[in-house]
C-alpha cells in the first residue's frame, strides 16, 4: 500500500467504504432510470435517427448533395472526421498516458472517457464511409488481392495509412476498455438480483473470478496496453495531420501539423471529458469521486494543449510570411481578412484565449465556467478544422475556380445526425455499464481515500486481532 | 478425489496480506485468493509467479511487424510497383519512410489483439464460462483465501481451523470434495 502525502488533497471525498463504491457506481444501474434519462435518450435518439435518414438519401442520391464543388471536395465531411477522431484522443490518454504516469485521479473519469473514445471514433469512422458514395464497398480499402481491381491499395497514400492508424485505433481502444470492463461485471453480475440481468452480466463478465494469478495478469495486461496505446495515440492523429501535411496546397502543406493536430486534438477531447462529466457527476450522484480537484486536473491539461494549439497557430502565421512563399502568405492573410474571417476569428477565441482564463484558479475550479469553456473550446475545435480545409481550398492557385463553400441541410443533417447518435451510445452505456472503474478505484481508496488519508496507521500487525468476529 | 477446503473470509487487503503471510511462514499452502481489486505484494507471498504475457506480445508485435513488411514488400515493390512523382521505389529500402506508418500501426494491432486474445484463453475468461469465485461478495467488499486439505497434509483440520482463525477473518467456510 502506498503512502500519500497528507497534504495532497484526497481523490475520494466523504467516508466511502470499499462496500460503498460498489453501492454508488451500482445503483444507477440497479434502479430504474431516472425520467430525464428518457427524455434526453428519445431527444437524442430522433436527432440520429434524423441523422440516420439524411446518411440514407446521401447513399441513395450520392454525394452531390452535400455542399461539395469542384474547388472544394473535402469541406463538412472532413471536419467532422478530424473533429470525432480528435475527441475521441481524450479517453486514451486518460486511460493510457496517465497510467503509465501513475496519476491516481485518471481511475475516476477513465472508464467514461474511454467510452467517449469509442463513440467519437464511431462517429468519426462514418464520414469516410459515407464520403466513399458506395459505403457497401467500403472493405476495398483493405489490402485485397487484385480481383477486387487492378491494383493492390496504395500503401504510400496518407489516406491508406488513416485506415490502419482508425482501425488499429478503435479495436485496440475497444479491447483495452473491455479487459478493464470485465472485474466490475463481474462485480454487478454477483449483484444482480433479476434473472435477466444476471444472465446478461454474466455473459459480459467472461465468468471472472477474481483470481489472485487473474489479477496478476490483469496488471500486465493494462501496462502493455498502455504502453501499446500511448505511441498509437500520438500516431492516429499525426497520421490524420498527415492527410493534410503530405499534399502540396498552401494552408496544409506544413512541418508542423503532427504535433499541433495531437495537441489540438488532446485539448478537445479533454474539453468533451469535462463537457460529459459535469453532467454525469451530477445526474448519478458521483460527486464524491468526482470532484472539483479532478475538474481542475483537466482544466490545466485543456489550459496546457491550449497554449500548445495557440503557439502553432501563430507560428503556423510567423512562418507563411518568413518563408516568403507569396501562396502560403496569401493563403494565412486569406485566412484572416478573407470571406471566412468569421471561422477563423472565433477559432481565435475559443482556442487561444479561453483556454488562457484557467491560469486562475478561481475559474478553473468553477464548474459552471468550466463547463461554458469546454463547449466552447469544442466549438473551436470545430472551426479550426474547418478553416483548415474550407479556407485552404476555396482560392486555390486558379483564381478563375476559386469558390465558396456553403453546407446544405444534408451536410448540417448528418453531422447534427452524429452528435444525437454519439448521445444515444453514451446515455445506453451510462445506462447499463460501470460509469466509473469501480474496483480500481478501490485500489486507491486507502491511499486517496478522505476515510483513510490522515487516519493514523491502524491496517498493519496489531489490527489483525480486532476483527475476530468469527463463525 | 476426496477433499477439504477452506474458505477464509476477510473484509480488508491488508489484513489477508498479514494472514497470508503469517500462515506461510508456518509452512501452510495458499492455493488460491479471491479479491475485487488487485492486492499489491500478494503474488510472492503466496507464490504467485509473475505473468509472462509481457514476452508474448512482444513476440505477437514482433510478427505483425514482420507480416507488414513482408506484405507490403510484396505489393508495393513485387508485385506491383506504382509510379508515384517518379520517385525511386524498386527496393523496399528506396521507399522506407512510406511504410513506417502502416508498420507501426500493425505491429501494435498485433501484439495489442495478440495479447488480448491469450490473456482471455489463460485467465479462461470467455463468455458463456460460469464464475468460479466462492462468494458473490468478493467482487465487492470481501476477500477470501483457498486453503485445501490435500495441499497441507502435514496440518490436521482442526490445526488449520485454528490457525485461520488467528489470522483475523470474519467467516469461515468448509468445503467437502468427495
Amino acid at each position: 500500500m502506498h503512502k500519500e502525502a497528507a497534504i495532497r488533497e484526497p481523490l475520494i471525498l466523504g467516508h466511502k467504504s470499499f462496500h460503498d463504491v460498489t453501492e454508488d457506481v451500482c445503483r444507477p444501474i440497479e434502479d430504474k432510470a431516472p425520467k430525464m434519462w428518457y427524455v434526453l435518450f428519445g431527444i437524442a435518439a430522433i436527432i440520429g435517427l434524423y441523422g440516420v435518414g439524411c446518411i440514407l438519401y446521401l447513399l441513395g442520391t450520392g454525394v452531390g448533395v452535400w455542399g461539395l464543388n469542384k474547388t472544394i471536395g473535402w469541406a463538412w465531411d472532413i471536419t467532422n472526421f478530424v473533429w470525432w477522431v480528435g475527441i475521441g484522443h481524450a479517453g486514451t490518454l486518460i486511460s493510457a498516458v496517465l497510467l503509465l504516469f501513475r496519476q491516481k485521479w485518471r481511475m475516476a473519469i477513465n472508464r467514461s472517457a474511454e467510452a467517449m473514445t469509442i463513440f467519437a471514433v464511431f462517429m468519426a469512422g462514418l464520414f469516410p464511409l459515407i464520403h466513399m458514395g458506395r459505403l457497401w464497398l467500403g472493405y476495398w480499402v483493405l489490402p485485397l488481392p487484385n480481383q477486387f481491381g487492378s491494383l493492390w491499395v496504395n500503401f504510400n497514400s496518407p489516406l491508406l495509412w488513416d485506415v490502419f492508424a482508425i482501425s488499429t485505433y478503435l479495436s485496440v481502444s475497444l479491447v483495452f476498455w473491455y479487459i478493464g470492463l470485465i472485474p466490475d461485471f463481474a462485480t454487478i453480475r454477483d449483484r444482480a438480483k433479476k434473472p435477466v440481468a444476471k444472465k446478461m452480466y454474466s455473459i459480459l463478465a467472461f465468468g471472472w473470478s477474481g483470481r489472485a494469478k487473474q489479477w496478476n495478469r490483469f496488471e500486465l495486461v493494462s501496462l502493455v496496453l498502455a504502453g501499446l496505446a500511448t505511441p498509437l495515440v500520438f500516431s492516429v492523429h499525426s497520421i490524420v495531420s498527415f492527410d493534410f501535411a503530405t499534399s502540396v496546397i498552401p494552408g496544409w502543406h506544413t512541418t508542423i501539423f503532427p504535433p499541433y493536430f495531437v495537441a489540438g486534438a488532446v485539448f478537445s477531447g479533454f474539453a468533451m471529458v469535462q463537457t460529459l462529466m459535469l453532467v454525469m457527476r451530477k445526474a448519478m450522484g458521483l460527486e464524491a469521486y468526482i470532484h472539483t480537484k479532478h475538474v481542475e486536473y483537466m482544466n490545466i491539461v485543456i489550459m496546457v494543449t491550449g497554449s500548445i494549439v495557440g503557439t502553432a497557430y501563430i507560428t503556423e502565421l510567423f512562418i507563411s510570411w518568413y518563408s516568403g512563399v507569396e501562396y502560403e502568405a496569401y493563403a494565412f492573410i486569406n485566412r484572416a481578412t478573407g470571406p471566412y474571417w468569421w471561422a477563423y476569428a472565433s477559432m481565435m477565441t475559443c482556442n487561444v484565449v479561453s483556454p488562457q482564463l484557467m491560469w486562475f484558479k478561481k475559474l478553473r475550479t468553477s464548474l459552471v465556467f468550466t463547463f461554458i469553456i469546454s463547449i466552447v473550446v469544442n466549438i473551436g475545435m470545430w472551426f479550426e478544422r474547418y478553416v483548415i480545409i474550407v479556407t485552404s481550398l476555396h482560392r486555390d492557385y486558379l483564381p478563375s475556380s476559386w469558390s465558396m463553400h456553403y453546407p446544405s441541410h444534408i451536410d448540417i443533417g448528418v453531422y447534427v445526425g452524429t452528435i444525437g447518435l454519439f448521445f444515444v451510445f453514451f446515455l445506453l452505456f451510462a445506462r447499463f455499464f460501470p460509469v466509473l472503474a469501480l474496483n480500481e478505484i478501490k485500489t486507491i481508496l486507502k491511499s486517496s481515500g478522505e476515510s483513510y488519508k490522515n487516519a493514523p496507521d491502524t491496517h498493519h500487525g496489531h489490527s489483525a486481532n480486532e476483527n475476530n468476529n468469527e463463525h | 478425489m476426496a477433499d477439504r477446503i477452506f474458505y477464509a473470509m476477510y473484509d480488508d487487503d491488508d489484513i489477508l496480506k498479514d494472514g497470508a503471510k503469517h500462515l506461510v511462514s508456518k509452512g501452510v499452502k495458499v492455493s488460491e485468493v479471491f479479491s475485487p481489486f488487485p492486492i499489491h505484494g500478494l503474488d510472492p507471498i503466496i507464490g504467485i509467479q509473475n505473468t509472462r504475457l509481457g514476452i508474448m506480445a512482444f513476440i505477437y508485435g514482433l510478427t505483425g511487424l514482420l507480416l507488414a513488411t513482408i506484405g507490403m514488400r510484396y505489393f508495393m515493390v513485387v508485385d506491383w510497383p506504382m509510379n508515384i512523382g517518379g520517385k525511386p521505389n524498386f527496393t523496399y529500402l528506396d521507399n522506407i519512410l512510406a511504410f513506417v506508418p502502416i508498420s507501426f500501426e500493425f505491429t501494435v494491432l498485433c501484439a495489442a489483439h495478440g495479447m488480448a486474445i491469450t490473456y482471455m484463453l489463460r485467465n479462461r475468461t470467455l463468455p458463456g464460462i460460469p464464475a468460479q469465485n466462492p462468494d458473490p461478495r468478493t467482487t465487492d467488499d470481501r476477500f477470501v483465501m483457498e486453503i485445501r486439505l490435500s495441499e497441507n497434509s502435514k496440518f490436521s483440520t482442526d490445526d488449520l481451523q485454528e490457525m485461520l482463525k488467528e489470522t483475523g477473518i470474519v467467516e469461515l467456510d468448509q468445503k467437502e470434495l468427495k
